[in-house]
């Protein structure tokens, strides 16, 4: 019990990540999707957020107080990650706004029968 | 010579950078001329790097002059130069023949969006090809994937904006899990760099983190890469995406993935672990057949020629992924290869469909009856790519089917090697449907001789010529790929 509540950051991320793939999978709404796209990347920003933390470790300034510091480099990569992240949520929802434009509908399931009745369509021109 | 000193740099800097001042200028003509210009820059700049690697192995470029492991490296050694050359040479193609392709396509107020994302494609597109960072891997390809969601969602067909969304959530997806493993091998090695990281993991290789980042980075990069089950995003992105850029993904984009693979896979994780201790190349071999044999049956069906190409590009990756799971040198030459000449392939293919698209705003099989009397020059290119598809001797196609084959014998797989053969005739029904309906079915009443603009033809034939040339002419694309082998299992020629 001990042992698994010392992780307990980790369960976190596996929960998180598990919630947002399972939303991206299951909801047929698009912007769900990207709803639970963001929450399965923000589970990974939190995963190396963990990896940072140095036992004992003392945020990375230096002072005169302690030799042990947490290891920053894991949060600068993740600085990189939330951007490309942000970016990826943005251009998602701009597609989605198009989406809404053309097809009058932001439901996957819709979307997919009116993309086979333009199928339907051409091939019958045909 | 100072400039020549940074060309590793350059090459990822002068696209990145042409793509901002082309949205500064915001000019539609200057746009493409500083296009074109920067994908000469970038042809020339690849031919002094194969020039360089050949006198000096492997280039290395800190950046900032702060050394490797703690800085940021480049590294170009044969395989990164080989890459670098197709997306060059791509690229230049791919821009002459923009010009009128963009004009008729995209919307007057969006060509200049749509060069500056051209451009930021093969800025990192480039970058994932010569960065020496895992992470930077991670970065470089993210700014390739979300310039390329942008560039398909461009097509005139709505249908483009949901394959585009569609892309985006599997691509953030697989680049995600690529993060994870990259995360899960720093944790444990507590490096980034490619090198240092192939020198740490021996010694933490028997764990379950070190097994869990490879299982992620696999899957991450199978996605993009389009390995036959994770390939759902591709047929639909490439059939409603604008000419020039299916053009360009279809002869790059993959490939590089498939890069980022063999990087992994030879260099980072070393073929004892990924070969030997995991069973990754028994996995590679049995979804690279999937992939043929799915990849080909199912562009039989299609009615749409363009989507067929797609569903053939999913099986052209899956002969590339059946060399490499060989896990033999000649298996190696002959993905490698394949990888080269199959960008010539589907760049030509791609190519003649787009000039069909010009036409007649369709890439139906249907509207291509008699058009092999309508558009004689168009045809014939694409009946050269599709003989080289097929693997007809004398083509591109046939020297990296024939390595395959030769390799697959070698490990005395001749089931397999059997099975290459059949492939080969599925291709040669669905390229023969094409040819059939452009050449023997009956010209529409009233249908004239189509005249297409210049620019286009001539970045058409020449991709189809080189079909011919490499076919004919082995020595450079076989030279490089040997060499490029040698560099990645460290035997010395």
């Amino acid at each position: 019990m001990h042992e698994l509540l010392e992780h307990y950051n980790y369960w976190i991320v596996v929960i998180l990540m598990m919630m947002g793939l399972y939303i991206v999978i299951a909801s047929s709404n698009l912007v769900k999707k990207l709803i639970g796209l963001s929450v399965f990347q923000v589970s990974v920003f939190i995963l190396y957020i963990t990896f940072g933390k140095v036992t004992e470790g003392s945020p990375p300034i230096i002072t005169d107080n302690t030799d042990v510091y947490s290891n920053p480099l894991p949060h600068v990569l993740i600085l990189t990650a939330i951007v490309v992240g942000v970016a990826t949520t943005s251009v998602g929802l701009a597609l989605i706004v198009r989406i809404q434009e053309a097809y009058g509908s932001i439901d996957e399931d819709e979307i997919h029968d009116m993309d086979d009745k333009d199928d339907f369509h051409i091939e019958k021109q045909v | 010579m100072d400039l020549m000193m940074h060309l590793p740099v350059l090459i990822v800097v002068v696209p990145l950078l042409a793509g901002a001042l082309i949205v500064l200028l915001n000019h539609r003509k200057g746009a493409w001329l500083i296009t074109l210009l920067t994908s000469i820059f970038l042809v020339y700049a690849s031919v002094q790097l194969i020039q360089m690697v050949g006198q000096v192995d492997v280039i290395s470029y800190t950046l900032g002059g702060w050394k490797a492991p703690l800085g940021i490296e480049l590294r170009i050694d044969a395989l990164s130069a080989l890459m670098v050359l197709i997306l060059a040479a791509s690229a230049l193609l791919v821009s002459i023949y923009a010009l009128k392709s963009v004009e008729k396509e995209i919307p007057e107020q969006n060509h200049v969006l749509f060069y500056t994302a051209l451009l930021l494609v093969i800025a990192g597109l480039i970058g994932i090809s010569i960065t020496a960072d895992a992470f930077n891997i991670f970065v470089f390809l993210e700014i390739s994937s979300l310039s390329t969601y942008a560039l398909i969602s461009m097509g005139r067909d709505r249908r483009a904006l949901h394959a585009s969304y569609h892309y985006l959530i599997m691509g953030t997806i697989g680049a995600t899990f690529i993060l994870i493993g990259i995360g899960f091998m720093y944790v444990m090695t507590g490096t980034l760099n490619i090198e240092d990281l192939a020198q740490r993991l021996p010694a933490v290789a028997d764990t379950n983190a070190i097994r869990a980042a490879f299982a992620f980075i696999t899957i991450g990069v199978g996605i993009k890469a389009a390995m036959m089950p994770l390939h759902q995003w591709l047929p639909n992105a490439y059939a409603y995406s604008p000419s020039v850029v299916s053009t360009f993904l279809a002869a790059t984009a993959t490939k590089v993935a498939v890069y980022v693979l063999i990087r992994f896979v030879l260099s980072l994780y070393g073929i004892e672990f990924s070969l030997v201790q995991m069973p990754f190349d028994n996995l590679l071999m049995i979804l690279g057949t999937i992939g043929i044999l799915g990849g080909s049956v199912y562009a039989i069906y299609q009615s749409n020629v363009k989507r067929m190409l797609a569903y053939s590009s999913v099986a052209q990756i899956g002969y590339i992924l059946l060399a490499i799971g060989l896990a033999s040198q000649p298996g190696f030459t002959a993905a490698l290869l394949h990888m080269f000449n199959h960008a010539l392939i589907k760049g030509t293919l791609f190519m003649a469909l787009g000039l069909v698209f010009f036409r007649f705003a369709s890439t139906e099989l249907s509207v291509m009856s008699g058009m092999g009397k309508t558009m004689p020059l168009t045809m014939a290119a694409f009946t050269i790519g599709g003989l080289s598809l097929i693997g007809v001797p004398g083509t591109a196609g046939f020297v990296s089917k024939w390595y395959l084959v030769i390799a697959l014998l070698d490990a005395s797989l001749w089931p397999l090697a059997l099975l290459v053969l059949v492939a080969s005739i599925l291709t040669l029904i669905y390229i023969g449907r094409v040819i059939e309906v452009a050449y023997f079915r009956p010209v529409p009443e009233g249908r004239t001789r189509q005249k297409v603009p210049l620019t286009m033809m001539v970045a058409l034939w020449i991709f189809a010529l080189s079909n011919i040339y490499f076919g004919l002419d082995t020595e450079i694309s076989q030279g490089m790929a040997s060499l490029a082998v040698n560099q990645l299992i460290g035997v010395t020629p």
